[in-house]
C-alpha cells in the first residue's frame, strides 16, 4: 500500500461544525486565495491555473485553465456558470463541498470570474439538494455584506454578482449545454457542438465558462500556495488531490480526498483508512471506476493508479470519481438493468437513437430479468448499443466472438454522451458475465452466485 | 385556482431582476409556485408566463421536463427512495418494497389520507450512506426497515416538522442581493470589457 499522507486541499473543513459559516471560513484561511488573486493581474491568475494543470473534476477531466482560454477575445459579457448539478450514479462529493464549505466554492468562483473577466456568475445547484441551497444562500448573503461579492470587491475595481440558481430534477442538466438551456428557462436538452461550445456561444449565446464545483473549490488553495505546490502533488498528468466516492460492497464507504495519479483503486477499496476491503469477507467481482457511465473494471484492474491517462486507454474513465464496488453476491444482470433504466428514464428525448434505444434496452433487459428473455436478446442488446455508439465495437467483435474492450471513449450518433453511456453497463456486463445473462435466458433464474 | 400571492409576486419580481433575461427565472419561479400551493397549479403557470413575458405553453413546456415539478397534488410528505446502483447493492429495493408494504401504495401514488407519496428515484448523491431516501428533499441515511417505519410514524404525528418542511419548500434561506452593493446584471449587447481587465492591461503596459 502506498497511501500518501499529503494533506487535503478541498475537504479541510468537512470535519468542522462551523466550516460553512463566514466566521468559520475566515478563521481557517478563508478568502485569502481571493486576496492573493486580486493582487495579481487577471492574466497572471489564468496562467497560474494553467500551470497547475487543474483537470476538471466533473467528468470530462479537461484542464480548467485551458478551458478558460477558449473564450474568444473582445466578446462581452462573459459568464461563469458553476455546475452543481451532481447526479452521476455513485457520485457524492460536490454536494458535500456545497453543504460543508460553500464559501470555498464561492471564493473559487470569484477567482475564476476575475481571471476570465466574467461580470456575472450563476451557481446552478441541483434542485433536490435543499440543504446545499440553504447553505449557499446564507454564504452568499454573508459574503455580499462582507464585501466579497458585488461592487468593487475588497476595494478593487473587480465587480461581479453571483446568483444562486436551482435545478428541478434532470440528470441531463449536468451536461454543460443542457445546463445552459436550463439556466435560460428551457427544457434541459443539450445543444449541438459545434457551434454551441459554451466558451464561444454559451449562456445567451455569450462566451461562458462552465466549471464543476470541485474544480473551482481547488482555486483558493492554488492561489494561496501556488501552482508549483499543486503540481508537486500527484503526477504530471494527474496533479493535485481529488475527491473519490467509494460506495457499494465495501466495509467503510466514504468520500476520500487522495493524491491524484498516485493512489490506486486498491488503496481506495482495501486500505483500512479508506474503503476497508470487501464486506463480509467476500470477493471483489467488479467495480465501476468513475460513475454509472463508466465501463466496469475487474479485480485485475485494482492496482491501476487513479490517473485518467492510464484509466482511459485501459477502456474506462475516472469520470466523476465515483467508485462503486460489487462483490461476489451481486446479480450482474440486475445491476446492469438498473443502470440501463437510469439512462432510459433520464434521456431527454432530443436524439432518436438515445430516446428509442435506451428505452428498448431497458425493456429487453427487464424481460430477460423476468425470465422471458430470448436467445437472440443478448446480441440484440449489443446491436441496439451499436446504433447509439457505433462500430467497430461491439458488433464486429461479437461476430468475431472475441471481445477485448469496451467501446471507449464513446463514438456516438447522438448530441451528447448520455446515450452512449448506456452501453457501458451493457457491454461490460455482457463482456465479463455473459453466463449470468444466459442463465436468465435459458432457465429464467439468476446464475448461482456465492450467497453469504 | 391560485395565482401567485401578492408577497410571492414581489418575491418573483426580485428573482427575475437577478437575471439578464427574465426567462432564466422560470425554474426558480416554478419552485416558488410549488412552495405556495404544494404543486404547480395551472393558473400559477399563467401568472409566471405574464411575469416573465412568455406564453403559458412555454412555461408548461419547461415545467413538464423536470422531475421535481408536480402538476397534480402529492402527499404532504414526498418519500424519494433511491434504488440506483449504490443503493441497490445494499438494500435500496428492499427498502422501497418495505415502504410500499407499510403504506399500502406503489411508487408514484399517494396514500388515501393524502399524507404520503412514494417515488422510486434515481441517484440522490448520498451513495456512501446507502440505502438512503429523502422526505421533501431532506436526507435520511442508512435507512433500515425499522428506521423507515419509525420515520413514517414520526412524520404521521408531526414529530419531524422542524427538519422536514411541507412539500414544495426547498431552501428556507433565500439569497438576498443588496441593491446598494450589487454589481448589476451583465446584459448581452450592453456590456463592454470589464473594467478590471482594462486597468490591469493599462498597468502592465505602463510597467513594460
Amino acid at each position: 500500500m502506498t497511501v500518501s499522507d499529503a494533506p487535503p486541499i478541498v475537504s479541510t473543513r468537512f470535519g468542522l461544525d462551523d466550516g460553512h459559516t463566514l466566521e468559520g471560513y475566515l478563521a481557517t484561511g478563508g478568502y485569502e486565495g481571493l486576496k492573493a488573486a486580486l493582487a495579481k493581474a487577471p492574466t497572471e491568475v489564468g496562467d497560474e491555473v494553467k500551470a497547475a494543470s487543474l483537470l476538471g473534476r466533473g467528468g470530462a477531466g479537461f484542464p480548467a485553465g485551458t478551458k478558460w482560454g477558449f473564450c474568444p477575445p473582445g466578446v462581452w459579457p462573459r459568464y461563469l456558470v458553476v455546475n452543481g448539478d451532481e447526479s452521476e450514479p455513485g457520485t457524492y462529493k460536490d454536494r458535500l463541498l456545497m453543504e460543508k464549505d460553500p464559501h470555498q466554492l464561492i471564493e473559487g468562483a470569484l477567482i475564476a470570474c476575475y481571471a476570465i473577466g466574467a461580470a456575472q456568475a450563476f451557481l446552478y445547484v441541483r434542485g433536490e439538494m435543499a440543504l446545499a441551497q440553504e447553505r449557499i444562500a446564507q454564504a452568499l448573503n454573508d459574503a455580499y455584506v462582507a464585501g466579497y461579492i458585488g461592487q468593487n470587491i475588497l476595494g478593487t475595481d473587480f465587480s461581479v454578482d453571483v446568483v444562486l440558481h436551482w435545478g428541478a430534477g434532470a440528470y441531463i442538466v449536468g451536461e454543460e449545454t443542457a445546463l445552459i438551456e436550463s439556466l435560460e428557462g428551457n427544457r434541459g436538452m443539450p445543444r449541438l457542438k459545434p457551434p454551441f461550445f459554451p466558451a464561444a456561444k454559451g449562456l445567451y449565446l455569450q462566451p461562458t465558462v462552465v466549471n464543476n464545483v470541485e474544480t473551482l473549490a481547488n482555486l483558493p488553495w492554488i492561489m494561496t500556495n501556488g501552482a508549483a505546490a499543486f503540481t508537486r502533488l500527484g503526477t504530471e498528468k494527474a496533479p493535485g488531490m481529488r475527491l473519490f466516492t467509494v460506495s457499494g460492497h465495501v466495509k467503510n464507504p466514504g468520500v476520500f480526498e487522495v493524491e491524484y495519479g498516485v493512489t490506486t483503486f486498491r488503496d481506495l477499496i482495501y486500505d483500512p483508512v479508506y474503503g476497508g476491503g470487501i464486506r463480509d469477507g467476500n470477493e471483489l467481482k467488479a467495480f465501476i471506476p468513475g460513475g454509472g457511465s463508466a465501463p466496469w473494471f475487474l479485480a485485475e484492474h485494482v492496482d491501476m493508479p487513479l490517473d485518467p491517462s492510464i484509466v482511459g486507454p485501459s477502456g474506462s474513465m475516472l469520470g466523476s470519481g465515483a467508485i462503486v464496488v460489487m462483490d461476489s453476491t451481486t446479480d450482474m444482470v440486475k445491476a446492469c438493468w438498473r443502470l440501463v433504466r437510469f439512462y432510459a428514464r433520464e434521456s431527454c428525448g432530443k436524439c432518436t437513437p438515445c430516446r428509442e434505444g435506451t428505452s428498448w434496452l431497458e425493456k429487453i433487459l427487464a424481460r430477460v430479468l423476468a425470465g422471458e428473455g430470448r436467445a437472440a436478446d443478448l446480441d440484440l442488446l449489443l446491436d441496439v448499443v451499436d446504433n447509439i455508439s457505433p462500430a467497430p465495437f461491439p458488433k464486429a467483435k461479437t461476430e468475431a466472438g472475441d471481445w477485448e474492450a469496451v467501446p471507449f471513449p464513446y463514438k456516438k450518433t447522438t448530441i451528447c454522451d448520455l446515450g452512449p453511456s448506456v452501453g457501458s453497463p451493457i457491454v461490460s456486463a455482457l463482456l465479463h458475465f455473459r453466463g449470468e445473462f444466459e442463465a436468465y435466458v435459458d432457465q429464467g433464474v439468476p446464475v448461482e452466485v456465492a450467497r453469504v | 385556482m391560485p395565482r401567485l400571492t401578492v408577497e410571492n409576486t414581489i418575491l418573483a419580481r426580485d428573482i427575475i431582476a437577478r437575471y439578464p433575461r427574465p426567462k432564466s427565472a422560470l425554474i426558480p419561479l416554478l419552485h416558488l409556485a410549488q412552495e405556495q400551493d404544494g404543486y404547480v397549479v395551472a393558473d400559477a403557470m399563467e401568472h409566471i408566463a405574464e411575469l416573465i413575458g412568455v406564453t403559458a405553453a412555454e412555461v408548461l413546456g419547461t415545467c413538464s421536463f423536470y422531475e421535481m415539478f408536480k402538476r397534480e397534488p402529492v402527499g404532504e410528505y414526498l418519500l424519494n427512495v433511491c434504488t440506483n446502483i449504490a443503493c441497490l447493492l445494499v438494500g435500496g429495493e428492499e427498502l422501497l418494497e418495505h415502504l410500499e408494504g407499510t403504506l399500502g401504495i406503489k411508487p408514484g401514488s399517494t396514500t388515501a389520507d393524502g399524507k404520503f407519496t412514494i417515488e422510486d428515484v434515481e441517484c440522490i448523491a448520498a451513495c456512501t450512506e446507502a440505502p438512503c431516501l429523502q422526505v421533501n428533499y431532506r436526507y435520511f441515511y442508512k435507512v433500515t426497515p425499522e428506521a423507515a417505519d419509525a420515520l413514517i410514524d414520526d412524520l404521521r404525528h408531526g414529530r419531524r416538522a422542524h427538519e422536514v418542511p411541507k412539500h414544495g419548500v426547498l431552501a428556507r434561506t433565500r439569497q438576498q442581493i443588496p441593491q446598494a452593493t450589487r454589481a448589476g446584471n451583465a446584459v448581452p449587447g450592453l456590456a463592454s470589457e470589464p473594467v478590471w481587465l482594462r486597468t490591469a492591461a493599462v498597468a502592465s503596459e505602463g510597467g513594460a
